[in-house]
């Protein structure tokens, strides 16, 4: 399956990254309830990745085993995260959002995983399988 | 040139997000309906998102912003239209808008706001 890499530099690429990433999810087939989930998780690291992470690229995937999914990474070289833990909670915000990017976002997806060091980076791997 | 349209019905104002939103256009759409609700001393702002495929924290404080602004400026603001699929991701997420007041459609939305002759002051004396 080819990997689509967007890169986010700008509001307008957190749109686009949305609007792949409805595509992809529609082709593996997910409900609309799923959908809209996996997009707006995708819009939430979009958005960290440029606000937090000083831009950086998603890489979106489609997936076809063990079921259909679609999966996708949030990289930055950003200055990383010092507090996973603390920055998955709810209501913790370092920027000026309402607080729910990281911790919300996890909810909304079957897969999460976030790799951080501080000063080189972070990158969060999200997939949303088809049920 | 990108901005999104506000009509003026009765004593409220009507926008209709049909754009994918993004920072620019957030505070475009911000500024402009401050400077309408002033001008056109509307009692109620109807914001339609219908069309809105997905809500994240970015339009959800954009909305919450919006029913702020114009509640100091003495308008009310509804937002009407939520996709049902929208509304189960903004619970999971956690965002559940506190303060700011939704309705079905657009038509219920108007009832609330207080419907579109507007104009006609209600005798509403408290009497104490």
């Amino acid at each position: 399956m080819t990997t689509e890499i967007v890169p986010i530099k700008t509001g307008e690429d957190v749109v686009r990254v949305r609007q792949k990433v409805r595509v992809r999810a529609t082709e593996a087939g997910l409900s609309l309830v799923d959908q809209t989930k996996l997009i707006t998780a995708a819009s939430e690291l979009a958005r960290n990745t440029l606000d937090y992470g000083k831009g950086g690229e998603a890489r979106i995937e489609t997936l076809a085993a063990p079921r259909k999914g679609v999966r996708i990474a949030f990289c930055d070289k950003g200055p990383g995260i010092p507090d996973v833990q603390l920055a998955l909670k709810d209501g913790y915000t370092s920027g000026n959002g309402l607080g729910h990017g990281l911790g919300g976002a996890r909810r909304l997806v079957d897969d999460f995983d976030i790799k951080t060091v501080v000063g080189e980076g972070t990158t969060v791997t999200i997939a949303r399988w088809k049920r | 040139m990108d901005n999104i349209p506000i009509l003026k019905i009765g004593s409220a104002l009507l926008v209709t997000i049909q754009v994918d939103m993004h920072d620019q256009l957030a505070t475009r759409l911000q500024e402009d309906l401050t400077t309408m609700i002033v001008k056109s001393h509307a009692r109620g702002v109807l914001i339609d998102i219908s069309a809105l495929e997905i809500v994240d924290s970015f339009i959800g404080r954009m909305l919450a912003n919006i029913a702020s602004l114009s509640r100091l400026l003495d308008a009310d603001t509804v937002v009407v239209g939520m996709r049902p699929e929208v509304a189960i991701t903004l619970v999971e997420l956690g965002l559940g808008l506190p303060g700011v007041k939704t309705a079905l459609n657009a038509e219920r939305g108007l009832t609330m706001i207080g419907g579109v002759s507007g104009g006609t002051e209600d005798d509403e004396d408290d009497d104490d």
